[in-house]
């Protein structure tokens, strides 16, 4: 994984509203297109302004050969104020940011996103359709799960990368009806792996810690994207702090990635 | 015109240029490698380390403001002994002159021990005296709101350290020239102003606060004008040199700070908006001088028409 941070002036290519308050926008930047891993992530600065003042964290979604992607939900002013760009405008950007997903493992993949967590997850899974080899018939499987119907993004995306989708609603609306974690158990009760399955997941923090406990309970490893306030995102302020058992680590420069029982919860 | 000279004498410490940055907004500095010219600073300084590692805070420990930020990290650091071995080995690389920030815990004695143990270190360039850190929960009041505690504090690392001492005051004060004063009768050599004001933001859909340990310290453009005015009745009062700090986040509000007194500052928040932002107000600094025919940025320090 490259190492090298880099800070950009990068152009907006496009900008696609997929449902009520969410937002792809394509972004040209060929070093952090070439550079980053599935779970890394970039700090945008929506305005040179001082309000809103900090950067914003926003996981890598889809990498092109000089584009990268990034999918967010507009829930204050920054992202209000990212939703509001076009193409053409100029965005400061810096990255690639902390350590991704490990791929080295072999077996079975499950995906588990909750929310905004498919953002990253769609680009491990073309990640993995590119370096699995797609004779191999091992078992791939997205779980995704939000609030309501229209709020279930990318389907098409997983689908696309050879992974059977399962879908979960906290109304119902669609799929099953519960929380992504409940699904993520009826799988893990209901299917028998062949090898050895690995979990891969990234949504919020209630959401990641029953996923730790699944983790635990059918003795299959997860590695969690993690979530928190960030300042500088690159490992100085230490204001994104996350206690593990190896001590209080930085989620934005160790992470965002760990493992779901390297976690004290 | 020639270069203007950038250069300040601070106690023994003779910087190339006026603008370091600021305790625990630059980490150990390798996290910046890379995005800034770290040589062309004109001093790094450390997080504040204390005698025995902290863990810091709990989380959230860090918010957004109108302007600026809170933050409660709570002095997270390795101790002095793992500081000594393993983060200032990095500093180094840096190759720009080390300031390093200390703390005490719960006895102001800790700071002379802290002093010795970086006595012996000849590349320590100079030592800042963090006696202002809203965020350690141990203590009742900040030494530095006290000018007599400020002054037995100062003294006694005075006695033991022969290194350039730089006292850091805090802003939650009546009258920061007391305090300033008192520093500079202990024998500190310059001051820093000012460390982070103390505030709070509540989350009012959910009826919290928004940082866990309530209160924080806040940083960032919403503060510049009280460090401005503080820097600027410090002025006045003292002789020792004055580095300014508070919501720098260009040439022209590092100027602001010059012209009010200060002979050096430090930027702090701004370094996680722009991580080259310290070299950018360096050149800044230097057209300015320049425009306005300066050959001494010396000549700008105080320099207020007022
Ligand atoms: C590593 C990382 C990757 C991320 N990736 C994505 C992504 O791909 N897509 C996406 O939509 N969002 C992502 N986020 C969350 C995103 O950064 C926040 O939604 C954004 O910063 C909110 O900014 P704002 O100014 O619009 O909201 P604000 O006005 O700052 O806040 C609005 C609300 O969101 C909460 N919030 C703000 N920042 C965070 C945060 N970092 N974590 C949790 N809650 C927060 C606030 O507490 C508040 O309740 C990621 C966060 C991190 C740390
Ligand atoms: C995240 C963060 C951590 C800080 N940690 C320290 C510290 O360890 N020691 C210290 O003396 N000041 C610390 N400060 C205060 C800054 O050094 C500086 O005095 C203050 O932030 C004002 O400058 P600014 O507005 O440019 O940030 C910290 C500030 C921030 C934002
Ligand atoms: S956000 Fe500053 S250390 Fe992680």
């Amino acid at each position: 994984m490259g190492k090298t941070i880099y800070q950009e002036k990068t152009r907006i290519l496009s900008k696609q509203k997929l449902a009520s308050n969410f937002f792809l926008l394509k972004i040209a930047s060929k070093k952090i297109a070439a550079n980053s891993a599935p779970g890394q992530f970039v700090q945008i600065r929506v305005q040179d302004s001082v309000v809103p003042l900090l950067r914003r964290p926003l996981g890598v979604h889809r990498i092109e050969k000089n584009n990268f992607e990034v999918l967010f939900q507009v829930v204050g002013k920054a992202t209000e104020m990212l939703a509001q760009k076009n193409s053409g405008d100029y965005l400061d950007v810096i990255g690639p940011l902390g350590n991704g997903f490990n791929l080295q493992k072999r077996g079975e993949i499950i995906l588990v996103a909750g929310g905004m967590g498919v953002a990253p997850l769609v680009f491990l899974a073309e990640k993995l359709k590119k370096s699995v080899d797609p004779k191999s018939k091992i078992q791939k499987i997205a779980l995704i799960g939000a609030k309501t119907k229209t709020q279930i993004l990318c389907e098409t995306e997983f689908k696309k990368s050879g992974f059977e989708v399962r879908v979960s609603t906290d109304d119902g609306s669609k799929g099953a009806k519960g929380y992504v974690s409940d699904l993520l158990k009826q799988v893990l009760r209901t299917t028998h792996f062949a090898l050895r399955p690995n979990i891969f997941a990234c949504g919020p923090r209630p959401m990641l810690k029953e996923i730790a406990k699944l983790s635990k309970e059918f003795g299959i490893p997860a590695q969690v994207s993690l979530e928190e306030h960030m300042a500088c995102g690159i490992g100085a302020c230490l204001g994104c702090a996350v206690e593990t058992s190896k001590g209080f680590k930085r989620v934005c420069k160790d992470g965002p990635v760990f493992q779901a029982e390297e976690v004290i919860w | 015109m020639k270069n203007p000279d950038l250069s300040v004498k601070i106690g023994k410490l003779k910087l190339k240029n006026p603008v370091m940055v600021a305790s625990g907004t630059f980490g150990y500095a390798e996290e910046f490698s890379g995005l800034v010219g770290l040589h062309k600073l004109g001093a790094v300084v450390s997080k504040t380390i204390t005698l025995k590692g902290r863990p810091g805070n709990t989380l959230p420990r860090t918010c957004e403001t109108p302007a600026g930020m809170l933050n409660s990290i709570g002095l997270e650091n390795p101790g002095i002994n793992k500081f000594i071995k393993e983060k200032l080995p990095v500093l180094r690389r840096a190759k720009a002159p080390i300031i390093v920030s200390i703390a005490s815990e719960n006895d102001p004695q800790e700071f002379v021990v802290l002093a010795n143990e970086l006595e012996k270190i000849r590349d320590v360039a100079a030592i800042e005296l963090n006696i202002s850190c809203p965020n350690v929960k141990t203590q009742k009041s900040l030494i530095s709101q006290d000018p007599e505690a400020t002054f037995q504090v100062v003294k006694a690392v005075r006695k033991v350290s022969t290194k350039t001492l730089i006292t850091k005051l805090s802003p939650n004060v009546t009258d920061i020239t007391q305090i300033a004063l008192a520093a500079q009768n202990a024998g500190s050599d310059a001051v820093s102003l000012i460390n982070t004001l103390l505030g709070m933001s509540i989350d009012v859909k959910a009826r919290k606060p928004k940082i866990a340990s309530i209160t924080a310290g806040l940083s960032g453009p919403a503060i510049r004008p009280i460090a401005v005015r503080m820097v600027w009745e410090a002025f006045q009062k003292i002789k020792i040199p004055i580095i300014g700090m508070g919501g720098i986040i260009d040439a022209s509000s590092a100027l602001e700070f010059f012209l009010a007194g200060a002979s050096a500052v430090a930027v702090g928040t701004a370094n996680f908006i722009d991580p080259k932002i310290s070299n950018t107000i360096i050149e800044g600094i230097r057209s300015y001088l320049k425009e306005n025919r300066v050959s001494h940025l010396e000549d700008i320090v105080g320099a207020l028409k007022a």
